[in-house]
């Protein structure tokens, strides 16, 4: 079922569980270690996996011989990509953003070449660990080294070493003739960019770029997998979607989609990351050889070699300007590393470079470039946090250079309300322009700095989405009730699930059980990405709740000898309007107690494609101090606004606030993949990828700005992604203002730092 | 790595026995376990330390501090006596790894790993400490900077271990300090590190000093040069920077993920100043 | 290779197990002992995820072999809440929202109690620097922090009372 909805928001104060604080329904099983995450699933017979790794870049695979790692007592099973199918090219539409079937099969085993240090060749089960890992060193693979290019814009180059050598650049007319590794072009524009320029009384300039980052979940990727002889399997794993998982596990091994149950498991973070398969095929396959069920873990290299970081990037931004600082062209030309299969997010990047800005003149292009490196994944706000960074940077120029508060200019040139944006629809219901307010009347914005500080400010969009989900909604007996989505739970979402549905029914969130079941369990619902959950799922929650509010006052009715139109629903509990009844109010309790009299059970189930995801900005401010000598730069206050809609879970709102921050944090500082000339990743532990610990971060101040989304019955807006999109603009705007220059090449660590302060005398 | 062979032996004649039969000695095994997994050693029978006798805990004799080479950096934190005395020291086990790390992590564990950037390992050779090794000849007594003589290399022959760090008597007006540079705030090797340890004659003027530095050579360096920049001369801005240029001459870094070799060169300098001055407010207190 | 037998206390109760003699201790206490509590987050003592009290003493137990726990008391994030109640540390978690996926919850909440047990009253910044170790992805550790400081607020109270 299809249903779109659309209606009035409700107000706050009459709102009793929305906007509370309870603690979360699965929280106890997560601070006393009950949770089952992806890799605590044991079963009888299980077997434990291995996959062996490429070491090259890029190499052809001349050959694999497997017979002495089969021939080795307890294993169990050896599969290569000769045992998957060998899928045509297909878009498919499962993961956060359409994929490219067959490269999705090449990514998780590689058939031909491998294309990046850490490409999946073979895999073993075996009866332990050891016996595992001896066998992998028993394979033997022959490779034929091949040239490599990790960079994105030497991977541009004509003379590049070519990753796919068919590969021929769309999106530009007439189509090139000799292939590249540019896989796509994007183009966006508005106006005359020339005469916009023309009327600018001021032009900046700047090129940027950006280091490839891990999303860094805490949790590697794990699943146990099981396939009987008829092909009917069982997944257990840690994912954003298990339809996601159970989609691409079908194709990827020719199953019927009815054929694979995906059970999800508790997931240990993902922000994008986990919208993909990576081992679940791979189980499949090595539980079919072997019929037993099979685990597969990784360690934390193999998630960082070989699972999705986001692009590394070049990006060139031009902005005029008139005195006062009214904004009059833009020109964006951006180029977005794929790693070894096409599908960058430079289309989103794209879409979001300008989206907080009326312009009237203005050109995007952006560039889609397979390199030798990991395959990228989504990663909050996929494309959008980079082209913010060169844009607000640019933008923090023009300020300085006009005299302008760079909250004021933003001011001056934000969207509004019935604008149209740089990419396509008219704005409603947005809260841009009352989210700078906010940030500019913040107490941290006029504090005093001290000396030798600086402070940044950052404006962030992103999209978010809304899409297919499906909730069912079971009443008990005793009038306490169970809610089920197909959504996983990756920061909170069970709660704001069951407080929608408690606020719907008029009872308490604690009489609600919200549960994420299997794809066998509940109708299908997309990944949890896009910010989409509480906006998507929320909605088919609401909806399922007010299907059994309907019911409940129907059987009131029915109780009472009255027509439904008598009955109003109250605070938990079915009151009578009819004035010939001299009837007592009933319970929630009550009605559900009778249920089997007045017609059975009490549930509803609804599936629906939401759309009206309200957009989402964010504006921050940060304050550096920076050690000069050592050029080791400390955040030493970060304030975070954003327009959220609603919020449902104020603390669960802060805290996707937060983290978006720290991890924006750690992309401006010290996060990176680093590449040895050799082409394999020289960091690929927690020790050398440096992920913001404790210490390095002050308190986050969450300032949440409600702005009511009105295509959702709570007024929520999607929040999760928007906050990472400003901190790489507000850090090093911040570090513009302390250092006296700019520095447009991430990361800012400590000797990049030191060495732009040698130079700059 | 699971198929690891473990020997825990009780006696120095056990473990030198294990040892020369081709163990491979661990202490906390904070870095030893995280190599072996990553296969950059090739595997082979674990000798444990830890229940050898006398590689556990820290006492004072004639003056002077004995620490048992397998005792958790933690614990050097703990001993306040030993604070008291070896600030320096202390500070440099002080940063190995987390918490977590203190509470498996040895000086000697991080000794004979034989890194460049080992936290602890510039401060006591500052400090002038020595190692007692025991191994098949019996024991002999060796300074600390004897002990590593390239990266991942160290001078212990077949069967022989570390079995105890020695401090020497502190004379008064003496003070050790131990600082190093990494990009985040915890949890980061180190770019590069300086100990320095440092005495006062009564007057304030420098007597002796012994400058070392961390992760810009294979193996950590004294900087010739620091008596010359600081002996007989009072702390000032002219003599930290004639340390701050001693410093930089011995320095013979490479450049990898972690820095680059001007950017080590540089921050050495800051960071044997930093550390003077830190070894030189300390002493003056102990005045 | 043979297997070892080991014998030692685990929350309290007395337990053996077989173990390879390369084991870590992580592996054994979820694959032995069945307690999954702790997390392999790296496997290289970077994550904290893993921590578990040996002894009294906080340890990664990725950086333990099995054999080394022969004898010794071990305490692990099931063993936190005691006489069906929740540990203060665990609550104030709930209460604050200190966790968002729940992965690292078990490793920092360890480290908390070790905290604690040994400083009643850290400072923002001690608690910052001690679980350091203890990496978080979800939170920016904010609420995490806060988390830690009321609750040892509420433990001293509950001490002077």
């Amino acid at each position: 079922m299809t249903d779109v909805i659309d209606k009035p928001k409700q107000d706050g104060p009459d709102l009793k569980v929305v906007g509370t604080r309870p603690v979360r329904p699965d929280g106890v099983d997560k601070v006393t270690g009950r949770a089952a995450f992806g890799a605590d699933y044991r079963l009888p017979g299980m077997l434990t996996g291995r996959i062996l790794r490429s070491p090259h870049p890029h190499a052809r695979i001349v050959s694999i011989d497997t017979t002495k790692a089969k021939a080795l007592a307890g294993v169990k099973a050896v599969v290569t990509a000769a045992d998957f199918p060998d899928l045509d090219s297909e878009e498919y539409e499962a993961g956060e953003s359409a994929a490219d079937i067959r490269d999705l099969s090449l990514n998780v085993m590689a058939r031909h070449k491998v294309l990046y240090d850490g490409h999946a060749v073979a895999a073993v089960a075996a009866t332990s660990a050891s016996v595992a890992e001896e066998a992998l060193g028993l394979i033997e693979v022959v490779y034929e080294v091949l040239p490599h290019v990790t960079d994105v814009v030497e991977a541009m180059s004509p003379t590049a070493p070519l990753l796919h050598e068919g590969m021929i650049t769309q999106g530009v007319t007439p189509p090139p003739t000799r292939p590249s590794n540019i896989a796509k072009r994007f183009a966006s524009q508005r106006g005359d960019l020339e005469a916009g320029f023309a009327a600018a009384e001021v032009v900046i300039e700047d090129s940027f770029t950006t280091q490839a980052v891990h999303q860094g979940y805490i949790e590697p990727h794990a699943c146990v997998a099981t396939m009987t002889e008829d092909g009917q399997s069982v997944v257990w794993s840690s994912s954003q979607g298990q339809f996601m998982v159970r989609t691409y596990c079908a194709k990827l091994l020719g199953l019927e989609v009815a054929d694979v149950r995906v059970i999800p498991a508790e997931i240990g973070g993902g922000f994008g990351g986990k919208t993909t398969v990576y081992l679940e095929p791979v189980a499949l396959a090595l539980s079919r050889i072997s019929g037993a069920p099979v685990k597969l873990v990784m360690s934390r290299d193999e998630v960082f070699r070989a699972t999705g970081p986001t692009s590394g990037t070049a990006i060139t931004v031009k902005i005029g300007a008139t005195r006062d600082g009214r904004f009059t062209a833009a020109q964006v030309e951006l180029k977005y590393q794929a790693g070894a299969f096409p599908g960058s997010p430079a289309g989103a990047a794209v879409m979001t470079a300008l989206a907080c800005y009326d312009l009237e003149n203005f050109s995007i292009i952006g560039w889609d470039v397979v390199t030798n490196t990991p395959k990228v994944a989504a990663y909050r706000a996929p494309g959008a946090p980079m082209v913010a960074f060169a844009v607000e940077g640019v933008i923090d120029e023009l300020a300085r250079n006009l005299g302008i508060d760079p909250i004021a200019i933003r001011e001056l040139n934000g969207v509004r309300d019935g604008m149209k944006a740089s990419y396509g629809p008219t704005f409603r219901n947005i809260g841009f322009q009352e989210t700078l307010q906010a940030a500019r009347e913040h107490p941290h914005y006029s504090a005093p700095l001290a000396p030798g500080e600086g402070r940044g400010v950052a404006a962030g969009f992103w999209f978010n989405v809304g899409g297919e989900s499906t909730a069912a909604l079971h009443l008990n007996e005793d009038g306490s009730a169970v809610v089920v989505t197909g959504s996983p739970d990756i920061g909170g979402s069970r709660a704001s699930m069951a407080m929608m549905a408690a606020e719907v029914l008029g009872v308490g969130a604690d009489r609600v059980r919200p549960v994420v079941a299997d794809t066998a369990s509940i109708g299908f619902s997309m990944l949890t990405g896009g910010s989409r959950t509480t906006f998507a799922t929320g909605m088919a929650v609401t909806q399922a709740a007010q299907k059994v509010v309907e019911s409940l006052k129907a059987r009131a009715a029915m109780t009472w000898e009255t027509g439904a139109e008598h009955v109003a629903w109250e605070n938990g509990q079915a009151i009578c309007l009819d004035p010939a009844k001299d009837v007592k109010a009933l319970s929630l309790a009550e009605l559900a107690a009778n249920a089997a009299r007045t017609g059975g059970p009490i549930s509803a189930e609804v599936s629906l494609n939401a759309q009206g995801a309200g957009p989402g900005f964010g504006v921050h401010i940060c304050d550096v101090a920076i050690d000069r000598e050592t050029g080791h730069v400390a955040i030493t206050r970060y304030t975070a606004v954003q327009d959220v809609g609603r919020a449902i879970h104020p603390a669960y709102v802060e805290g996707q606030i937060q983290g978006g921050a720290a991890q924006g944090i750690g992309w401006a500082l010290n996060e990176e993949y680093v590449f040895g000339d050799d082409g394999r990743m020289q960091n690929s532990g927690f020790l050398d990828y440096r992920m913001p610990v404790a210490s390095d971060l002050p308190m986050i101040e969450a300032v949440m700005v409600e702005v009511p989304n009105p295509r959702h019955p709570f007024g929520a807006k999607g929040v999760g992604e928007v906050p990472i999109v400003p901190p790489l603009a507000a850090v090093a705007n911040a570090v513009r203002g302390a250092l006296g220059f700019r520095m447009a090449h991430l990361p800012l660590s400590p000797p990049k730092v030191r060495a732009a302060l040698d130079r700059s005398g | 790595m699971s198929q690891l062979q473990y020997y825990a032996p009780g006696s120095v004649e056990d473990a030198v026995k294990a040892l020369g039969a081709g163990g491979r000695a661990m202490s906390g095994g904070t870095d030893l376990l995280v190599q072996l997994r990553a296969g950059r050693l090739p595997p082979g029978p674990i000798v444990d330390l830890k229940n050898v006798a006398g590689t556990q805990g820290i006492r004072q004799e004639n003056g002077g501090w004995i620490i048992g080479a397998a005792t958790p950096a933690a614990l050097l934190g703990e001993h306040a006596g030993l604070v008291a005395a070896w600030p320096g020291v202390v500070e440099g086990a002080g940063l190995i790894g987390s918490t977590q790390i203190q509470n498996r992590a040895s000086l000697a564990g991080n000794l004979c790993n034989a890194s460049p950037a080992a936290d602890s390992v510039p401060a006591l050779i500052a400090a002038r400490a020595t190692c007692i090794v025991a191994g098949p000849g019996g024991r002999r007594e060796v300074p600390v900077q004897a002990i590593v003589t390239g990266v991942g290399k160290t001078s212990l022959g077949p069967g022989e271990f570390v079995l105890e760090i020695r401090l020497p008597p502190r004379p008064p007006r003496a003070a050790d300090a131990y600082l190093r540079a990494i990009p985040r705030t915890e949890m980061d090797i180190a770019v590069a590190g300086a100990g320095a340890d440092i005495v006062l004659d009564e007057a304030g003027v420098c007597q002796d000093v012994r400058v070392v530095l961390g992760a810009v050579a294979p193996t950590a360096v004294i900087v010739a040069g620091a008596s010359a920049a600081l002996v007989g001369f009072r702390l000032d801005e002219a003599a930290l920077e004639r340390l701050d240029s001693a410093a930089q001459v011995v320095c013979r870094p490479i450049s990898d993920k972690r820095g680059t070799v001007e950017y080590r060169t540089r921050i050495a300098g800051v960071l044997a100043r930093r550390a003077v001055a830190i070894a030189w407010e300390r002493a003056e207190k102990r005045a | 290779m043979s297997k070892v037998h080991i014998r030692a206390r685990v929350n309290g109760d007395p337990v053996e197990f077989l173990a390879e003699q390369g084991m870590t201790l992580l592996d054994a206490l979820r694959d032995e002992l069945g307690l999954t509590g702790a997390k392999e987050g790296c496997g290289s003592g970077d994550c904290g995820a893993c921590s578990i009290m040996v002894d009294e003493r906080l340890v990664c137990s990725c950086l333990m072999l099995a054999p080394e726990a022969e004898g010794r008391r071990i305490e692990t994030i099931e063993g936190m809440a005691r006489d069906g109640g929740l540990h203060p540390l665990q609550r104030k978690f709930l209460e604050h929202a200190a966790l968002q996926c729940g992965f690292c919850t078990p490793g920092l909440l360890v480290a908390a109690k070790a905290l604690l047990d040994q400083n009643p009253d850290p400072t923002e910044t001690e608690t910052r620097f001690w679980l350091a170790g203890n990496l978080c992805r979800c939170t920016g550790y904010d609420k995490v922090i806060r988390a830690v400081m009321d609750a040892a607020a509420e433990l001293r109270q509950a001490h002077s009372a």
